[in-house]
């Protein structure tokens, strides 16, 4: 094989290779659609956070609107303390309320933001006010017990004196 | 007498042993003193370039076939498996992220690295071998051309420039299996296959950790290639054991390099 085929087909395997690398942050990475870089910070207090990780997305009304950036535990209150960056071009009113919520029954957790009714926007450095935790399944689970348990001890009560 | 015997045999043992332990050691420092050696000798390799364009055509060009056609069964496999078992929890959904990040973060360079090991690692150690057998390397040495600068710094480069781009191919391939197996075969819904994908393969978090890990494959099996063909005894059976010590050597090292790279990289360092 001659010089300048070995030259060719090196070439070409060089860009193929980058080709894949492209391939692979355009189409199956996220670089698309999170070059765009503009963010506001905001905060929130959770009595609890669930499994919400950091990076998880932010959505009001089912659209991704930001990430969770941090997640902290605040020791004085005993409560979660929630960072999140919002894209800049999505502004919300201050009485927003963050939910966490879960997709699917078995899903990942995200942030679930509803918008309020007030004139004033967010901004940078701010706290959401109004926060829903995250349905710890065991709770309801046990909530649910307890409700059966205490039918089940009604239903039976008024029976006995009738037995006897 | 027999406490005598069995103190001898007990001695003659562990003689063995802290012979082979040293061995290995020596080995060792060697194989660093000549990595050492190679890359502050890689002028020629770098200054003419050619050489090493050379070489990542034998270690790269000529490795495209197995590294594609595998890629694509690897990925037509995971789709399929992993389509069984995530309609089971009717999240079949979620398959492009399977497929993606398993390929992306692990399969990719791991497999495409192993081929790389015994598609090309052995042909670099068995072609050095034989040049020395035959004294090519010798003659060379009168020449007053350096044979590390000459000929075994070219296929490393050449080595270290493919790995990754065999990896990115493969991985490429693999998604693109999956995709011709999850949707046009089993009929998953292309939007969620390529938008969940897209949500969950994260660009610095896998697809550089991923680049990464192939290059420290490419690194560790191209060394050892060439330091094993460098090494070889200039017989045919030194260079045929050279060749197999090089494909289970290089294999044992990219699992063990993979687990301590997956260990640092995505649990954070917790697991180390």
């Amino acid at each position: 094989m001659n010089r300048s085929a070995i030259d060719l087909w090196v070439g070409v395997f060089v860009v193929a290779g980058i080709a894949a690398l492209l391939f692979l942050s355009l189409k199956v990475g996220n670089l698309a659609t999170f070059s765009s870089g503009q963010t506001y910070r905001v905060d929130a207090r959770f009595a609890n956070i669930g499994g919400l990780k950091i990076r998880a997305p932010i959505k009001s009304a089912g659209v991704v609107v930001g990430r969770v950036a941090d997640i902290r535990f605040d020791n004085e209150t005993y409560e979660a303390v929630v960072s999140m960056n919002l894209e800049a071009q999505y502004a919300f009113p201050r009485d927003t309320t963050a939910k966490i919520l879960t997709s699917g029954i078995l899903g990942e957790q995200y942030l679930g933001l509803e918008a309020g009714g007030d004139g004033v926007m967010l901004k940078a450095g701010d706290r959401l006010r109004l926060t829903q935790s995250a349905v710890v399944l065991e709770n309801l689970i046990s909530q649910f017990l307890f409700s059966k348990a205490s039918e089940a001890k009604s239903d039976k009560e008024p029976a006995k004196p009738a037995a006897k | 007498m027999a406490a005598d015997k069995l103190r001898h045999e007990l001695r003659a043992r562990m003689e063995r042993l802290g012979g082979t332990v040293t061995s290995y050691a020596l080995r060792l420092g060697f194989a660093s003193r000549f990595l050492a050696y190679m890359v502050m000798h890689s002028g020629t390799a770098l200054r003419r370039f050619r050489l090493t364009i050379a070489e990542v055509y034998f270690a790269g060009v000529l490795s495209l076939i197995i590294i594609l056609v595998s890629g694509l069964f690897v990925g037509m496999v995971l789709a399929l498996q992993g389509y069984e078992t995530l309609q089971r929890f009717g999240a079949s959904e979620s398959l492009g992220v399977l497929v993606a990040l398993s390929l992306v973060r692990e399969l990719g360079p791991v497999v495409a690295g192993l081929l790389f090991a015994s598609r090309a690692g052995s042909a670099i150690t068995a072609e050095i071998g034989l040049m020395k057998a035959t004294e090519q390397l010798s003659a060379m040495e009168m020449m007053a051309v350096d044979p590390i600068a000459r000929v075994v710094a070219p296929r490393f480069w050449g080595g270290v420039i493919s790995m990754p781009l065999l990896a990115a191919l493969f991985s490429a391939m693999g998604i693109f299996g999956g995709y011709l197996v999850g949707v046009q075969l089993i009929g998953v819904d292309p939007g969620a296959f390529w938008s969940q994908m897209q949500a969950a393969v994260d660009l610095r978090a896998d697809i550089v950790n991923g680049v990464i890990k192939s290059a420290v494959f490419g690194v560790a099996v191209t060394w050892i290639a060439v330091f094993e063909g460098y090494d070889a005894p200039p017989t045919a059976e030194g260079v045929s054991r050279a060749t197999t010590r090089t494909v289970v050597t290089s294999s044992l090292a990219i699992l063990a390099l993979d687990f301590v790279l997956t260990a640092l990289m995505f649990t954070g360092g917790n697991a180390l």
